[in-house]
C-alpha cells in the first residue's frame, strides 16, 4: 500500500500545556498515534523532588488523569499514544494508570508499556568508578566536581523501547527521558518498518517530531507571522500525515483553530536549532538544511529532501544539581516619576540587604514596563510610563539569607518611595537553583540496561 | 531605504542552556540575500552589546529563507541559574528585529506584500 499515511498527532509541548488539547487531537478527527511530550530539562529535577517526598510520586500525574478521560475514545479508535509522562518514575505511572483504569469501561482491556533504564541516577557512583567520567559537554569538568549536588540523572532514549513497546501491542507507551521528537517518529519507524540504517527515512522522522514536540508552535501559536489572523482560543495542534518514503504533510484539524502555513511551520523548524546541519539523536543525525517545505493552502504543508546520517555511539545524559537558591520580588510604581521612584526602591531595598551583611551570587534589578526584555535595546524608557514594576531577584548559596532578602520587599511599602502597589500575593517564595549539566555516555553502557514492560489494565 | 528588520523578516527564539538560538525568517528570496551580506555575527554581537557576553555564530539556511543565530553567555547562567525574567531567550528575536537595515524600495513593498503589514492609521482626535 504504497499510498498509505500514518498520522501522529501532537497533544502536549510541556508540562503544563493546554489540556484540551490531547483532548481535540482525538476526538474532532483521525489520527493514528497521539504523542505527549511532558519533560524539560528542568521537569526532571523537579519530579525526582517529588519522588524522594512520596515514592508513588515523580511522573506527569496530569498524563493518567488525561488517559482515564480518553481510554474508552482510544481503544475505540485504535489511537496509540506513546509519551515520556513517566518521569523519574515510570512504574508508579503504570501502577496509577492500573488503579485509575479500573473506574473506566474500554471495549477490551489497555496495555501499557513502560521503559525502564534511562534513569541512571542509581547507577551514578558505578558509572565513575568505571571511568566513566560525565564530563560537561560545554565546561569540560569531569562530574565528580559536583557529584555530591547532584540531584538527576537521566539518558535520552531514543525509538529502540518504544518500538519494542509497539512490538508488544501497547496502547500506552510511558518513557522516561525520552528524546521528545522520538516520540512522534518511533510510531513511524515500527508502521513502516524503516531500516535502523535508513538514516534519509529517520531523519525524516525527526524533523516531524521536532515540528510536533512543541504542540501549538507549529500550528500558529507563538507565531509572529499574521498573528493578528490567527484565533487561538481553541487551537488545532500540529497533525504528522507521514508516507512510507519518509515525505510527511504537517496539518490540524479543519474544525478547530491555529493555522498551519510556511511560516509556522519555518518557525518551529528554527526553534531552539544549533548547527543546522548537526541535529543530532539518539537514532540519527538529521541534516536541517536539507529541508523542502512547499505550502499546498488550507493549513497544509509538504515536506521533503530531508537527508540523515549515522547515529552517534553516545546518548546524551541530562544531569541537574543542586546550585544555591533565589528568589524575585516585585513591587509596582506609578505616574509620575514611576521609573524613578522604582530606581529609588532598588537603591533602598540594595542598602538594606548591604547593612544586614547578607550575601549574594547576583542580584538583579529590572524594570517591567521600562527594558526587562530588550535591555539597552529599547532606548531610553519613556519618562511619562503609566507604571513600572520593579522586578529584584537574588541567588545565593545560603538559603537563610535568600530567606531574609525575601521579608525585605514588604517593608519598602510604607517605608521606601510613594505610589507604590502589588504587593498583594505576599513575602515572594524561595526556589532551589537546579543547574543543568549535559553530558555524554558510551550508549551500550545503557542500552543493556533499558526494559520494556507491558501490562493490561 | 533603511527599514527596522521587522518589516522585511520575522523570528523566533529560544534556548540552550545560556546560549539563546535566534532563527531569522526573511518574507522573501530577495530579501534573504541582503539579510546574508548584512546581517552578520558581528553586527548581531554588535546590536546585543551588553546583552550577549559570549561569542556569535550563525548558520545559513538558504531552505528555508533563514539564518540561525547562535547568542553565547547571554542568558545569565541559563535555566533555573538564571535571574533574568527572560531567562529562556524568548524575546531575543523580537529584539533582533530591531535592527536597522538598507533594503531597496520595491523589496520591501514585496516583504509587505507578504507579511501584510500596513502602516497604523493615526488615533482619531
Amino acid at each position: 500500500m504504497p499510498d498509505r499515511t500514518v498520522r501522529v498527532g501532537s497533544g502536549q509541548g510541556f508540562w503544563g500545556d493546554w489540556q484540551e488539547a490531547p483532548k481535540l487531537q482525538v476526538r474532532r478527527g483521525p489520527i493514528d498515534y497521539l504523542m505527549l511530550d511532558y519533560l524539560a530539562e528542568i521537569t526532571m529535577s523537579i519530579l525526582q523532588k517529588q519522588r524522594e517526598r512520596d515514592p508513588a510520586f515523580g511522573y506527569a500525574r496530569d498524563f493518567v488523569d488525561l488517559m482515564i478521560d480518553l481510554a474508552p475514545d482510544l481503544i475505540a479508535r485504535g489511537i496509540r499514544v506513546v509519551s515520556n509522562a513517566g518521569g523519574v518514575n515510570p512504574e508508579a505511572c503504570r501502577a496509577a494508570l492500573v488503579e485509575r483504569l479500573r473506574e473506566v469501561e474500554t471495549e477490551r482491556p489497555v496495555r501499557i508499556a513502560i521503559v525502564r533504564g534511562d534513569d541512571l541516577m542509581d547507577r551514578l557512583d558505578e558509572l565513575l568508578a568505571s571511568g566513566h567520567e560525565l564530563c560537561n559537554m560545554e565546561s569540560g569538568e569531569p562530574l565528580r566536581e559536583v557529584r555530591e549536588r547532584v540531584t538527576a540523572a537521566n539518558a535520552y532514549m531514543g525509538a529502540g523501547p518504544i518500538l519494542e513497546a509497539l512490538r508488544q501491542n501497547a496502547d500506552l507507551v510511558v518513557t522516561g527521558r525520552s528524546t521528545d521528537t522520538a516520540l512522534t517518529y518511533a510510531p513511524l519507524i515500527h508502521e513502516f518498518g524503516w531500516a535502523a540504517d535508513g538514516w534519509d527515512h529517520i531523519a525524516s522522522g525527526v524533523v516531524a517530531g521536532h515540528i510536533n514536540e512543541c504542540g501549538a508552535q507549529a500550528s500558529g501559536g507563538n507565531t509572529l507571522f499574521r498573528w493578528r489572523e490567527v484565533d487561538l482560543v481553541e487551537p488545532g495542534y500540529p497533525i504528522i500525515e507521514a508516507s512510507a518514503d519518509g515525505t510527511f504533510v504537517v496539518t490540524k484539524h479543519p474544525s478547530l483553530g491555529g493555522r498551519v502555513n510556511w511560516a509556522s511551520v519555518t518557525e518551529q523548524l528554527v526553534y531552539e536549532m544549533g548547527d543546522p546541519s548537526e541535529y543530532i539523536t539518539p537514532d540519527c543525525v538529521a541534516d536541517f538544511s536539507t529541508i523542502r517545505l512547499e505550502d499546498l493552502g488550507g493549513d497544509r504543508v509538504r515536506v521533503t529532501g530531508v537527508k540523515g546520517r549515522a547515529r552517534p555511539e553516545t546518548l546524551k545524559v541530562s544531569i541537574a544539581y543542586r546550585a544555591g537558591y533565589k528568589a524575585t520580588g516585585t513591587l509596582t510604581y506609578a505616574y509620575p516619576e514611576a521609573n524613578e521612584k522604582a530606581a529609588e526602591a532598588d537603591r533602598v531595598l540594595r542598602g538594606r540587604l548591604d547593612r544586614l551583611g547578607l550575601e549574594f551570587d547576583e542580584i538583579r534589578t529590572e524594570y517591567v514596563g521600562a527594558g526587562a526584555c530588550h535591555g539597552p535595546l529599547a532606548g531610553p524608557p519613556n519618562p511619562d510610563v503609566p507604571e513600572v514594576e520593579l522586578r529584584v531577584s537574588v541567588r545565593g548559596e545560603d538559603r537563610s539569607d535568600v530567606e531574609r532578602f525575601t521579608r525585605e520587599l514588604a517593608p519598602l511599602i510604607l517605608a521606601g518611595p510613594p505610589s507604590v502597589t502589588g504587593f498583594a500575593s505576599g513575602r515572594p517564595r524561595v526556589h532551589d537553583v537546579m543547574a543543568y549539566w549535559p553530558a555524554l555516555i558510551d550508549r551500550t553502557v545503557v542500552e543493556r540496561d533499558v526494559q520494556v514492560e507491558v501490562t493490561e489494565a | 531605504m533603511k527599514v527596522p528588520l521587522w518589516r522585511v523578516a520575522f523570528a523566533r527564539s529560544g534556548d540552550k542552556g545560556d546560549t539563546a538560538n535566534i532563527g531569522l525568517i526573511a518574507y522573501t528570496e530577495k530579501v534573504y540575500s541582503i539579510l546574508v551580506e548584512d546581517v552578520t555575527a558581528e553586527r548581531v554581537k554588535e546590536h546585543f552589546k551588553g546583552i550577549c557576553q559570549g561569542s556569535v555564530e550563525r548558520y545559513e539556511l538558504a531552505n528555508l529563507r533563514a539564518l540561525n543565530f547562535l547568542l553565547h553567555e547571554s542568558l545569565g547562567g541559563g535555566g533555573t541559574v538564571s535571574l533574568m525574567l527572560d531567562a529562556q531567550g524568548k524575546t531575543f528575536g523580537v529584539a533582533l528585529l530591531r535592527m536597522e537595515v538598507d533594503v531597496p524600495d520595491d523589496l520591501v513593498l514585496e516583504a509587505d506584500h507578504v507579511s501584510g503589514w500596513k502602516p497604523r492609521a493615526a488615533p482619531e482626535s
